[in-house]
């Protein structure tokens, strides 16, 4: 009978409710955690804003806000979510399959950076593109930025413009 | 073949039935499961989004495109993201304060705690709201992206599409999560709980909560601070 009651609560027996103390306790504990693993985040994000976009420095500082930011989803999946304190097979059966992640980030970027490696770099249209300054419309509201843009876009392209690009280069023509 | 029998006397599996081999209720484990294939979508999403910015010759600056504070006009990056992001932190601490009330069958300190992260994520909503009126205002939506790269080249609408599709899938699991918070709070009100004699079902919408802020740290950091 007992055992057929912790079926139904799921275990949870109100032995609980007499750690309560050092429950909140740990609460606040993963809290402060939290907030100091975001504060050192912002710090890093300060101290890297001015470092030119491509140096190798500022990789190095946003791969460490990377590890930073997954140190938090531990202390949030955890402690809050009270992973750490499931059996062992309930932590397995959440852990194991989030591993695909790892093989899912890693195929996905490579990916990415072997199209700009070989393709981007390499296409005039991309490279044209790359080089090309931004242009600031008059500040006129919301429909002044959309147009112009759009018709940039797609004008060192040397194939033939598509209809919607074509009304937006008539229009702008009026 | 005896001395097989004999493990299995001395040790009895898990799976051979009459306990719990996770040790969960089903809802509880149901709500796992959930949130498991939820992160994979999620997943998808930012590694779209990661994959499109490393296939890109250029990306804009996000502390440029992402630099005003209500009721300051100086340049202040990162600063009111920030405040989205401990608003969001300080919600999930409310919200794991009113589980564990829930376990001692405390009623009035879960009512507290509900409220507190009710407000939390509607504050929440609040800021995305006002972020995504500013920036509307800016020029930036889906298909119109106002922001140059950083070098000062030509950028493409890519950078808005993700932020605006993202920012609000997130923000469209954080509205859900107000009403099931609120949902929570009428019943707990209703005194549904007490008659059960278990607040188990705080537990499931705590751990919805908690992963609307675990992805807010994925979106925050892949988005804002990188």
């Amino acid at each position: 009978m007992s055992n057929l009651e912790q079926l139904e609560s799921g275990g949870h027996t109100h032995a609980h409710a007499f750690d309560s103390k050092k429950v909140k306790r740990e609460i606040w504990r993963i809290t402060l955690y939290l907030s100091i693993l975001t504060v050192v985040e912002l710090i890093l994000g300060f101290i890297m804003m001015p470092w030119p976009e491509d140096s190798l420095k500022r990789h190095l500082v946003k791969g460490l806000v990377m590890a930073l930011m997954l140190w938090k989803a531990f202390y949030i999946i955890g402690y809050f979510m009270h992973l750490r304190h499931e059996v062992r097979n309930m932590i397995m059966v959440i852990s194991i399959p989030s591993i695909l992640f790892v093989w899912f980030i890693a195929a996905f970027l490579g990916d990415g950076q072997s199209y700009k490696d070989l393709r981007a770099r390499m296409d005039p249209y991309h490279v044209e593109h790359a080089q090309l300054p931004m242009e600031f419309p008059a500040e006129e509201g919301h429909e002044g930025h959309e147009t112009p843009e759009v018709h940039k876009m797609e004008a060192p392209a040397a194939t033939p413009a598509p209809a919607a690009a074509g009304t937006d280069t008539s229009k702008k023509a009026e | 073949m005896a001395h097989t029998a004999a493990i299995h006397t001395e040790k009895p599996s898990k799976w051979s039935g009459g306990s719990s081999p996770f040790k969960v209720e089903y809802g509880k484990l149901m709500m796992w499961f959930f949130l498991l294939s939820d992160s994979f979508t999620f997943g998808a999403l930012l590694i779209s989004y990661g994959t499109t910015r490393f296939a890109t010759i250029g990306w804009p600056d996000p502390n440029v495109a992402f630099n005003k504070f209500p009721g300051i006009s100086a340049n202040a990056p990162l600063a009111f993201v920030s405040l989205m992001t401990f608003i969001l932190i300080i919600s999930s601490v409310t919200m794991v304060l009113a589980v564990q009330a829930g376990k001692e069958m405390n009623k009035k300190d879960v009512v507290r705690y509900l409220i507190l992260t009710i407000i939390g994520g509607l504050i929440f909503l609040g800021c995305q709201a006002w972020e995504w009126t500013h920036l509307f205002h800016e020029g930036a939506w889906w298909g119109a992206n106002p922001f140059a790269n950083s070098n000062g080249t030509q950028s493409t609408q890519n950078f808005t599409n993700f932020f605006f599709t993202i920012t609000g899938f997130h923000g469209f699991h954080v509205f859900s999560g107000v009403c099931i918070n609120v949902i929570m709070l009428i019943m707990t009100l209703c005194n549904k709980f007490e008659q059960r004699g278990h607040y188990l079902m705080i537990e499931k919408a705590g751990l919805y909560w908690h992963f609307v802020d675990l992805v807010w740290v994925f979106v925050f950091t892949c988005f804002y601070l990188v």
